[in-house]
């Protein structure tokens, strides 16, 4: 019993990036109706946004400082971050250490900014266009970015850790009677899943209580008769985009402490965020995010020692299994509906 | 002439012609010259330009005629270069069997992945057959590769070892890939002047099968097997309410360009006999899908040229370092010399990959034919400017008499 | 006992019923329109007999055999042609292609890897084909892109691509929406001269009244999913509830 809930809550934080990916795949898929293969670079973008915070906060004065000597009896470079210097050292400190969380404020017009210009600037032109090149063409931004970001940061992972206060784990299970130091669970995942949570809600919460989201679900439906309303959906097409790419990059911000990342990150994610979206129906938004927290549990429990010597390597093959069975049995995924891709 | 049209007959002569004389057409510069370091006729770019000729032909079948994009093709590459060495190992180093043992499994395996993911066309296909690659890269990497049932040899990649059993191996056969004798690494020199030509065997047998796999891909282009494929890229719909059902036909073309696939992984490994993991990730499959696109995804020469550019570019441009472009950019003054080197630094050596994507961004947005359309542009310009001149010559011979 | 039998036929979609017992008979080598107002369940009517929509309950029967469940492909094996509301026919293949395909289809196929123009065997596909473009007049456009002729070109070559498989029963969606008068009259006379000459049963759904009265001997009128009156033309045009249903709505 124990050990269920373990796997299910070890699964919780690949299933929230896989759900938050997912989501925002689908959100794009359903209201422009352009599969973005570029959608993991946003993933991407975000969590290099952490990186980006991290290293401008880390920004130093070099002071040399004739009181010291080094080993070679030369003075002593001091290195003092410009936020020291301007919030007096403690909490200056406490701003780096935070500097992954601070990244949120700073992702959000980050990544609407990107998703903005990804979809004005380019995507918008191949409405019009085979599917397999609106395919081709995020491909090949999902490369450039990809290599931008390689350029800039190196090809090496980037450690960035989550702030001192929410490192460690919990005990989960002895506050819920089970026994001591069997269910042991860090305070980051378990943020990370909350967080993931919550946007997830209020993606939902705007697009079913809000007009705005109103008329997108409209779209998603039918699009045609949602223009000849008069309503300029290309405009609100747009901001989906935004708030899909603000998505992607949030869920991306936030796994840094988890993963350290590194330029490929996105592509390695994106194409389990696929599997995620056609096992969870295409074009469904509740269907995406069932799936990914499912295949993120099941991805879980395959890895547990018991799973990997009894099949060896199933961790690494369980998701494309399911997902090749869930296909044959249910052509359109869990909650796909008729019509959306059929041709 | 071999049942084609004189067109195709010409084309083919070309790339015949353009495979034979590889070693001279890359070669043009002497290899005492400074820009010797753009030739590209030695033997293991030379294979790979046809191997992965063979690669996007095969996969050009697929795409270019029925429209189908598969994402997952480099399993098929993977699994013909893992079948290839496993020839090697069990019966020696003569690479024939190892070949067609390559073309067969892949054309197996493009078959059991085909009959699931047909079943879907559009974008599931292509996210199908992307999870099914990179199934088959997970468990070649991983799951097939434990001390119980070791098929792939994991991340060390499977090589032939002194205790093979190699049945058919004889003491006078050469220790390395061979075809009856001659080895793959046998490379006649040839000095004129200042160059230094290499004919190699491994190459000749490459170019050799290329060659015969061109003309069968112009072949199939031109049946009415073809047009069927060409039929369900244009209308699925009235395919449909044709009374025809698709799918033997798609099933054909994944499997027919499965083992194109398979055939170019055999090739990879008799020139080098070690197979690794790595062939069958995502970014080789989408490294074919990139030369197809830029060669001209449907056109007969269009991948062969998109491949050839491809990996030029990929084995040249990765060698060019900030030391070469201070070398180019020297008779400029300092400060213009140190921007140009930073502008150009960030798409050469490592940045190789940023000027493909930024390459194939601009093929797609601009060219979706690709090369074959660009070319045809140019082409049409010039004819056309020559039509309105002769046209103007007319207007102005036929206004004249008026005067 | 007609060539295609719908019996009971009954649809819902969600609260909306599409249709509600439909009975239809079209009787072998006549010419059927089914008209009715916007919303009346045309549409829903023709997926159903094509077998696209399976309906809730009822049953459709083509000589004898039902439809309901068939792949498409199946269904024109049966001897049903459909032509759609915009015309669907090869883009990116010649005019002759476009021809050449149907024939091929109704052979068995073309899992041949010879060159075309070099094979006796397909020497007379060819032969087939050239030989329907010339009764459609379009022989000298046969090496034309089919994608860029005009509207009612195409819909003629689609027609033709139809008849090539010598059907039983041909289904036409509103053949001449969209189309200028010259083009619409072409496709009226192409229809005739079709319905005249061969064996060959007609059902057409229509909006353009023109066109359903210069061609068709039997009318159904559909109303809120329901066949009205099914009667001929010179009598449906006096019917005082057709006039109510329709006709009164659209004037």
């Amino acid at each position: 019993m124990d050990a269920i809930i373990l796997q299910t809550l070890n699964g919780l934080d690949k299933g929230s990036a896989y759900a938050l990916i997912a989501l925002g795949l689908t959100l794009i898929f359903g209201t422009l109706g352009v599969v973005n293969f570029a959608h993991g670079a946003l993933f991407m973008i975000g969590a290099f946004c952490a990186v980006f915070l991290q290293r401008i906060l880390s920004l130093s004065t070099i002071t040399i400082d004739e009181t010291q000597k080094d080993f070679l009896g030369n003075p002593l470079k001091v290195e003092t971050p410009y936020v020291h210097n301007w919030f007096g050292p403690e909490t200056g400190s406490l701003i780096i250490d935070w500097s992954v969380p601070l990244a949120i404020f700073f992702a959000i017009p980050v990544m609407i900014a990107v998703g903005f210009i990804m979809e004005r600037g380019l995507i918008k032109h191949f409405y019009k266009r085979p599917h397999a090149d609106q395919i081709l063409v995020t491909f090949g931004l999902a490369i450039v970015l990809q290599e931008i970001i390689k350029y800039f940061y190196g090809a090496n992972p980037i450690p960035t850790p989550a702030p001192d206060a929410l490192k460690g784990a919990a005990d989960f299970g002895a506050l819920f009677g089970f026994d001591p130091n069997v269910i042991i669970y860090p305070y980051w995942r378990l943020i990370y899943f909350c967080f993931a949570a919550l946007i997830i809600g209020a993606v939902f919460a705007f697009l079913q209580f809000t007009t705005f989201g109103m008329v997108v679900r409209a779209g998603m439906a039918d699009r045609e008769t949602v223009g000849l309303l008069g309503i300029d959906i290309d405009k609100r097409f747009t901001i989906m985009f935004g708030i899909a790419a603000a998505v992607a990059g949030l869920a991306g911000v936030m796994y840094t402490p988890i993963n350290p990342p590194n330029y490929h990150m996105g592509m390695d994610f994106l194409v389990l965020s696929f599997v995620v979206v056609v096992v969870g129906g295409m074009g469904s938004l509740p269907g995406a995010v069932a799936a990914g927290f499912l295949l993120g549990i099941l991805e879980s429990f395959a890895s547990t020692t018991w799973a990997t010597t009894t099949i060896p390597g199933i961790n690494q093959i369980i998701i494309y299994l399911v997902a090749i069975i869930i296909l044959l049995t249910r052509p359109r995924g869990l909650m796909g509906k008729k019509g959306v891709m059929e041709d | 002439m071999l049942g084609l049209t004189k067109k195709d007959f010409n084309l083919l002569l070309i790339v015949v012609a353009l495979a034979l004389l590889a070693p001279f057409i890359l070669n043009p510069f002497p290899s005492s010259s400074g820009m010797a370091q753009f030739n590209a006729g030695y033997p293991d770019l030379m294979q790979k330009f046809v191997i992965f000729g063979i690669f996007a032909i095969g996969f050009n079948i697929l795409f270019g005629l029925t429209g189908y994009l598969s994402f997952g093709h480099a399993a098929f590459l993977g699994v013909g270069s893992y079948s290839c060495v496993w020839m090697f190992k069990l019966l020696g180093y003569n690479v024939l069997p190892g070949i067609l043992l390559s073309v067969l499994t892949s054309g197996i395996f493009a078959y059991l992945i085909g009959i699931v993911s047909l079943r879907r066309s559009g974008i599931y296909f292509s996210i199908l057959t992307l999870a099914f690659a990179q199934m088959s890269f997970a468990l070649a990497y991983s799951v097939l590769s434990n001390p119980k049932f070791n098929l792939t040899n994991g991340e060390t990649g499977l090589q032939v070892y002194a205790d093979d059993p190699q049945i058919f191996h004889s003491a006078s056969a050469p220790d390395l890939p061979h075809l009856f004798g001659l080895s793959m690494r046998a490379t006649e020199k040839l000095q004129i002047g200042g160059w230094e030509f290499q004919f190699n065997a491994g190459y000749y047998l490459c170019a050799i099968i290329m060659i015969v796999m061109f003309y069968l891909s112009i072949r199939i282009f031109r049946s009415p097997f073809g047009m069927m494929l060409r039929a369900i890229k244009s209308n699925n719909t009235r395919m449909n309410y044709t009374g025809l059902n698709a799918r033997p036909y798609t099933l054909a073309a994944f499997v027919i360009s499965g083992m194109y696939a398979g055939l170019a992984g055999g090739l990879l490994s008799a020139m080098d006999p070690l197979a690794g993991a790595e062939r069958m990730q995502w970014t080789a499959s989408g490294e074919v899908v990139l030369m197809t696109i830029l060669g001209g995804a449907g056109t007969l020469i269009g991948p062969v040229l998109g491949s050839g550019l491809i990996k030029y570019f990929e084995n040249i441009f990765s060698k060019i370092n900030s030391t070469v472009l201070h070398n180019w950019f020297s008779f400029l003054p300092d400060g213009l010399e140190d921007l140009m080197v930073t502008l150009i630094y960030p798409f050469v050596g490592k940045g190789w990959h940023l000027t493909l994507g930024v390459m194939f961004m601009l093929i797609v947005i601009f060219l979706p034919g690709g090369l074959v359309e660009g070319g045809q542009r140019i082409k049409r310009l010039f004819t056309r400017k020559k039509a309105s001149d002769t046209a103007e010559d007319e207007t102005a011979k036929s206004t004249t008499p008026a005067e | 006992m007609g060539i295609l039998e719908v019996k009971n036929v009954n649809k819902r979609f969600g609260g909306l019923q599409a249709l509600g017992d439909v009975n239809l008979s079209v009787q072998e080598n006549s010419v059927h329109a089914i008209i009715g107002p916007n919303g009346a369940g045309k549409s829903t009517l023709l997926n159903v007999l094509i077998g696209k929509l399976i309906p809730d309950t009822g049953s459709v029967m083509f000589d004898g055999q039902s439809v309901l469940g068939r792949k498409p492909y199946e269904i024109c094996q049966m001897g049903i042609s459909r032509v759609f509301q915009t015309p669907e026919i090869f883009g990116e293949l010649s005019v002759l292609e476009n021809m050449m395909i149907p024939i091929f289809a109704k052979r068995d196929g073309a899992f041949r890897m010879h060159a075309i123009e070099n094979s006796s065997n397909e020497k007379t596909i060819i032969e087939q084909a050239e030989h329907m473009l010339e009764s459609l007049n379009m022989a000298d456009q046969r090496h034309d892109n089919s994608a860029s002729m005009s509207r009612g070109n195409k819909r003629r070559l689609e027609i033709g691509m139809c008849l090539s498989q010598n059907p039983r029963l041909l289904l036409l969606d509103e053949p001449t929406a969209g189309m200028a008068r010259a083009d619409t009259n072409n496709t009226i006379d192409l229809l005739k001269q079709i319905s005249d000459e061969r064996d060959i049963t007609i059902a057409i759904i229509e909006h353009d009244m023109h066109v359903v009265f210069s061609l068709a001997q039997r009318i159904t009128v559909l109303a809120q999913g329901t066949p009205l009156v099914e009667d001929t033309p010179d009598n449906i045009k006096g019917h005082p509830k057709v006039r109510e249903a329709y006709l009164g709505e659209s004037a």
